[in-house]
């Protein structure tokens, strides 16, 4: 269990040297960013780093393994480091290089007092080393994780929203499906109608792909079973916005719709909706002026 | 609970299925199904599974067969108030039931019965007709 004793005595004893050095070497480096940050605030920053880092080696934490207790306030620390410089518009990188630059003005400080004794001086270097490393990376992974959630939230949205279920008329529903149909979204789909048909009473469900891109077979797979969980429901089902090259599409893939009426625009499913219902749209004498 | 019971209503046999379906209640309903339509002549059976949580692939598939067995003894079956979930499940389980006529409640089962009833004496409305020809087909 490598633990650097020394450079803990070391960072606690010329604290501010090194953050002094650590600060300039931040500044003058080309990675500097002073559009993005101010120096009272990196200052601060970096302060508050050195002083978590030292209080961990004090506590004599294990260096290789940045995952245990003793290193809990580090990876708190830098997990909001990580996050308010993704949001200042830092890449990840940069913000790594912030940690891997501590690495300058210890291993200098390090040199300096170790000089005559070669060998601790290596093993110092190397703890050291694999723990800056190991930090650095930690916060890359905590930007990444971040940037995970968010995609997944965005998804999430984007799953809500994309499965409205309108009702056109008394017991006619209609469910216009826009982008591609998958296995989580069909589930998703067929929730939604399924409810919809319970709290409406509808009798007939018309599904609009209008706004579907492409018709496999497994889409059109898909497709066929929100029909069949409908009907198991007592509603009937309607296919419409099928566009001519999805016609060919789904015909060159010798897909079987089955005896699902299929139409191509809305308003000829909504025509057959109401047929079917005994409705009839008729032109009031009274015209409009 | 052995037994589900089965209530008639002139040509109607109703079952209203208030408890989870194990197997044996399953077969049990099929063998008193077949058994009370011959016995009382019925014309059409109503199913009502509004209370059933919970269908696996053998409930499911006895559902078909009773539809069948109704069929073949002349009697019109059909199943209602079958919940979003179930109805979900038992499409994922490939069984989309597809002999068996389903309505979403009682009141809209009874009226495709009593329709398609009409329709098989040949008195019904010309447009319902049109509805189920494959019924007024099999009637004659």
């Amino acid at each position: 269990m490598p633990v650097v004793s020394k450079s803990a005595d070391l960072i606690q004893k010329y604290e501010a040297e090194i953050l002094q050095d650590w600060v300039q070497v931040q500044l003058t480096s080309v990675t500097s960013r002073p559009d993005l940050m101010q120096k009272a605030e990196l200052q601060e920053q970096s302060r508050a780093l050195l002083q978590n880092v030292a209080l961990a080696l004090r506590s004599g934490a294990d260096v290789a393994d940045i995952k245990g207790a003793a290193w809990h306030d580090v990876r708190d620390f830098l997990g909001l480091v990580s996050e308010s410089r993704a949001r200042q518009g830092f890449s990840p990188s940069e913000t790594a290089t912030f940690v891997f630059s501590l690495k300058e003005p210890l291993f200098a400080r390090l040199q300096r007092e170790l000089a005559k004794d070669a060998p601790a001086l290596a093993a110092e270097l190397w703890a050291l080393t694999v723990l800056l490393d190991k930090l650095g990376l930690y916060t890359t992974e905590v930007f990444q994780k971040g940037r995970e959630e968010f995609i997944q939230r965005q998804q999430r949205n984007m799953l809500e929203l994309s499965t409205p279920v309108v009702e056109l008329w008394e017991g006619i529903l209609a469910l216009p499906l826009i982008g591609t149909l998958d296995s989580e979204r069909t589930q998703l789909v067929m929730e939604a109608l399924l409810t919809r048909i319970v709290e409406t009473g509808a009798s007939i469900a018309i599904i609009d792909i209008t706004g579907v891109p492409t018709v496999d077979t497994l889409v059109a797979q898909h497709l066929l079973k929100t029909v069949a969980a409908a009907r198991l429901m007592g509603a009937d089902c309607l296919i419409s916005g099928i566009r001519p090259q999805i016609a060919q599409t789904i015909v060159h893939l010798g897909v079987d719709l089955g005896d699902v009426t299929s139409k191509a625009t809305l308003a000829g499913a909504f025509a057959v909706a109401l047929q079917r219902t005994g409705l009839a749209i008729i032109r009031s004498p009274q015209r409009p002026a | 609970m052995d037994r589900i019971p089965i209530l008639k209503m002139g040509e109607y046999l109703l079952v209203t299925v208030q408890v989870d379906m194990h197997d044996r209640l399953a077969m049990t309903l099929q063998e008193d199904l077949a058994d009370r339509i011959v016995k009382v002549r019925a014309r059409a059976v109503l199913i009502d599974i509004s209370a059933l949580e919970v269908v696996d692939s053998f409930i499911g598939r006895m559902l078909g067969s009773i539809a069948a067995i109704a069929r073949v003894l002349d009697a019109e079956t059909v199943v209602v108030g079958m919940r979003p979930a179930v109805a979900i499940t038992l499409v994922e389980l490939g069984l989309a039931l597809p002999g068996v006529r389903t309505a979403l409640n009682v009141e809209k089962g009874m009226e495709i019965l009593r329709r398609s009833l009409e329709t098989s004496r040949g008195n019904g409305a010309a447009t319902e007709a049109v509805a189920q020809p494959t019924d007024a087909d099999a009637q004659g």
